[in-house]
């Protein structure tokens, strides 16, 4: 029995600021001062906030310790482990009151949330199967195929209200239907996970891999057997490494204990599952070219129907969803259909993972009940915008999505509620802008990846969202007109239309929802031929204010292009000819004298 | 992807070779096997150049086109070589929101070459990647398996400066 245990971190997020080090290094100054008996040190899933990261939490205090340095160990250590002194100066501000330390609970960044999908993530060791069991991991595959038939498996996926998480919002239990009863006789049938987590600034899936790897497993076999199939595929992004080794891990160890394999508990029920890495094309999240890409070809979508419920992998009926959603499924057969639908909207239930990013406070990951409001999730949970500035649009549902404005900031967050609005809630990623982003430049961003990413296997989507790249880039340079603008929404309701995929069907919503909620900005562009964020730069000019400059030649000596005139202690002057708008001088002003216009 | 040839001249070795046909003897009676042998391929030579996609075509019967077809699909796969130093600078929406852009053009400018190029020592090469997920940092960049966060313009001398 250990005294003590230290979770660290192990994510993406903590590993890239250096959470490997810190645990080396806790568990060598462990040794030093002969603990090694004593306290534990493990390495979790991530905790959520990886704003704060690297961080570590210490039982059984509850001590939450945010961006750790290595300098820091021996101190918490000696202070902590050993004396039993917390080390105040490292603790999350936030759970430090003048009562004492408060539960990393009760803090704004994790009241509100209630972690289903993330439930394992932060609190066991991925890499450890018996921490897995020990949180009730395998028993609802136990109960499953002891105790249900796999109709009763489908009926209470369908009662509880799943949806898919992945971004489309199909009821999960219906899929599963499907693919149990549409073709009667097949020899062959496939479940497949799509952890091809593509959208930018979406990393839910991954933390779920990461921090919880078996959920995916035991949900997918659970799977299997509502629909009679014994062969699933998880095809994850080869850009996680560290997901693709717990799941390596994970495959490795519940075969082992006769958890996948054959004859699983018993009960004649074989399953087996691969992996397979995907190679870096955005369009593979769409399930038919998921498909294509694990048969080995190129990732092209095809027409549906056929459904894959009908003619999936290798022409075999097969059902695709997405890790998230398989994450809820063990804990639905477990706490049964009514706990989850007593979750969440009318036809949203349950909870959803979000990914906060771009300009709030808390970055990191939150699970939060359906129905909870963009407010609560942006300034309760997530602390916030960064250095006092205002809150312009939240994008939501990456390049298929759009941009929510502030007037819908108490919109209740559910699949129906986004679409009405022009958006959608895609995988989950939730990226804030504040007044210094320009929406016309957001759109052109979303524009450019879709461009790269379409496949070219339709003209609407591979000519059209081109086409559309083209007329924002004229707009974003001051060459554009009103009518651009016309002709641009045009185009984008011809892509939607006629596009063979999601990923052409979706691709203009950025447009549109933009140009909906901040036309007024796409008009500054054509007319007034200025960017008010200040982000186009060949709309901007640089100015010197004469009264704040105080001729200290600092911008003078930094201006690339040579462009600022002028003699020390006198007031420079920028010559708009040769200025390049690079900002550098900005940059480099004490004095705040330079302002863009 | 990088859909023009490389013009550095292919130097793969026998061991290199040997190592690639024992990959293809392991995967070539699954089904899907492409992407694996592609991918592990392009782990022992860095990259798929034309040389070695015909090994593939030879060793397995797929035509020589469908695997071209699928390597330059896929971002992943590369045909031509990476430099020593693979500097990524992610994209992603939370990283761009936040000024990675910037750090991008900044990275075209003091290398001297485009995204997707290779300096002509073969030194640095650049690319620019979508969402390696540590938007808690952004904006990031990765030099082979470092990861840097939370970075500004000027943090890009003093990252170059370690590598050089």
């Amino acid at each position: 029995m250990y005294r003590s245990h230290v979770l660290v971190c192990g994510g993406t997020g903590c590993t890239s600021s250096g959470s490997a080090k810190i645990r080396e290094k806790l568990q060598e100054e462990i040794d030093k001062n002969g603990l090694h008996d004593e306290v534990q040190v493990v390495k979790t899933g991530c905790f959520g906030l990886c704003a704060l990261g690297p961080v570590m939490i210490v039982y059984p205090e509850g001590s939450f310790y945010s961006m750790v340095k290595e300098e820091d160990i021996p101190e918490i250590v000696e202070e902590h482990l050993l004396k039993g002194r917390i080390v105040t100066r490292l603790l999350y501000k936030e759970t430090v009151t003048d009562n004492g330390i408060k539960s990393l609970n009760e803090t704004n960044f994790y009241k509100k949330q209630h972690r289903v999908a993330l439930r394992n993530c932060g609190v066991i060791n991925p890499e450890n199967i018996d921490e897995y069991i020990g949180t009730d991991g395998y028993q609802a595959l136990g109960k499953v195929l002891t105790e249900m038939t796999p109709e009763q498996v489908i009926q209470t996926i369908l009662d509880s209200g799943l949806r898919g998480r992945g971004g489309g919002g199909f009821p999960t239990g219906m899929k599963w239907k499907l693919a149990r009863n549409i073709v009667p006789d097949a020899d062959q049938k496939y479940v497949c996970c799509n952890a091809d987590e593509g959208d930018p600034g979406a990393f839910m899936d991954r933390s779920v891999l990461e921090g919880d790897p078996h959920v995916v497993l035991e949900a997918m076999a659970i799977a299997g057997y509502a629909i009679g199939a014994n062969q699933g595929y998880i095809y994850v992004r080869a850009e996680y490494p560290i997901a693709i080794k717990r799941l390596e891990i994970a495959i490795k160890q519940a075969r082992e204990y006769g958890l996948l394999g054959k004859n699983i508990f018993d009960t004649g029920f074989d399953f087996d599952i691969e992996l397979r890495l995907g190679a870096g094309a955005f369009v593979c999240g769409e399930e038919t070219a998921l498909m294509t890409s694990i048969e080995g070809n190129r990732g092209e979508p095809r027409p549906r129907p056929p459904f894959p419920a009908e003619k999936g992998l290798y022409g075999k009926p097969t059902i695709l969803n997405n890790v998230e959603t398989y994450a809820n499924v063990p804990r639905i057969i477990l706490n049964g259909a009514e706990w989850f639908a007593s979750m969440g909207t009318e036809k949203s239930k349950g909870t959803k993972v979000f990914a906060l990013g771009g300009k709030i406070n808390n970055t990191g990951l939150v699970e939060v009940p359906m129905g909870t409001t963009l407010r609560e999730v942006v300034e309760e949970i997530g602390g916030g915008i960064p250095n006092g500035k205002k809150f312009k649009a939240a994008q939501t549902g990456g390049p298929s999505g759009g941009c929510i404005p502030s007037q819908h900031f108490d919109i209740p967050i559910d699949y129906d509620n986004l679409i009405a609005i022009g958006s959608m809630m895609g995988s989950g990623g939730l990226i804030v802008m504040d007044e210094d982003n320009c929406m016309v430049d957001i759109a052109k961003f979303f524009l450019e990846f879709t461009v790269d990413e379409s496949c070219g296997k339709c003209t609407p989507c591979r000519v059209g969202t081109k086409r559309l790249l083209e007329i924002l880039d004229k707009i974003t340079k001051g060459n554009g007109t009103l009518e651009d603008i016309d002709k641009m929404e045009e185009l984008c309701y011809y892509i939607k239309a006629n596009s063979l995929c999601g990923l052409g069907q979706t691709a203009p919503n950025p447009v549109l929802s933009t140009l909906k909620f901040f036309r007024d900005e796409y008009i500054a562009h054509v007319v007034d031929k200025k960017c008010p964020a200040g982000v186009c730069k060949h709309l901007l000019s640089f100015e010197i204010d004469p009264t704040k400059c105080k001729g200290c030649t600092a911008c003078a000596r930094v201006c690339p292009g040579g462009a600022i005139e002028g003699t020390v202690k006198n007031p420079h002057v920028i010559n708009k000819d040769k200025c390049l708008k690079c900002g550098a001088c900005i940059e480099k002003c004490k004095f705040g004298a330079i302002v863009k216009k | 992807m990088g859909s023009t040839i490389s013009s550095i001249p292919f130097a793969g070795t026998p061991e290199q070779e040997k190592q690639l046909r024992d990959v293809i003897a392991k995967y070539k009676s699954e089904k899907g096997c492409l992407m694996p042998i592609l991918q592990q391929a392009q782990e022992i030579y860095g990259y798929l150049p034309i040389e070695v996609q015909k090994i593939i075509a030879a060793e397995t019967g797929y035509p020589l086109e469908k695997i071209y077809g699928v390597v330059t699909f896929y971002a992943q796969f590369s045909l031509n070589p990476k430099g020593k130093y693979k500097i990524s600078v992610c994209l992603g929406t939370a990283c761009y929101v936040k000024g990675s852009g910037d750090i991008y053009n900044k990275l075209i400018e003091k290398l001297g070459i485009e995204g997707g190029g290779c300096t002509p020592d073969g030194k640095f090469s650049l690319e620019a990647c979508r969402c390696i997920g540590a938007c808690g940092l952004a904006p990031v960049l990765t030099v082979n398996d470092d990861v840097y966060g939370r970075l500004t313009v000027d943090d890009i001398d003093d990252i170059l400066a370690k590598y050089n």
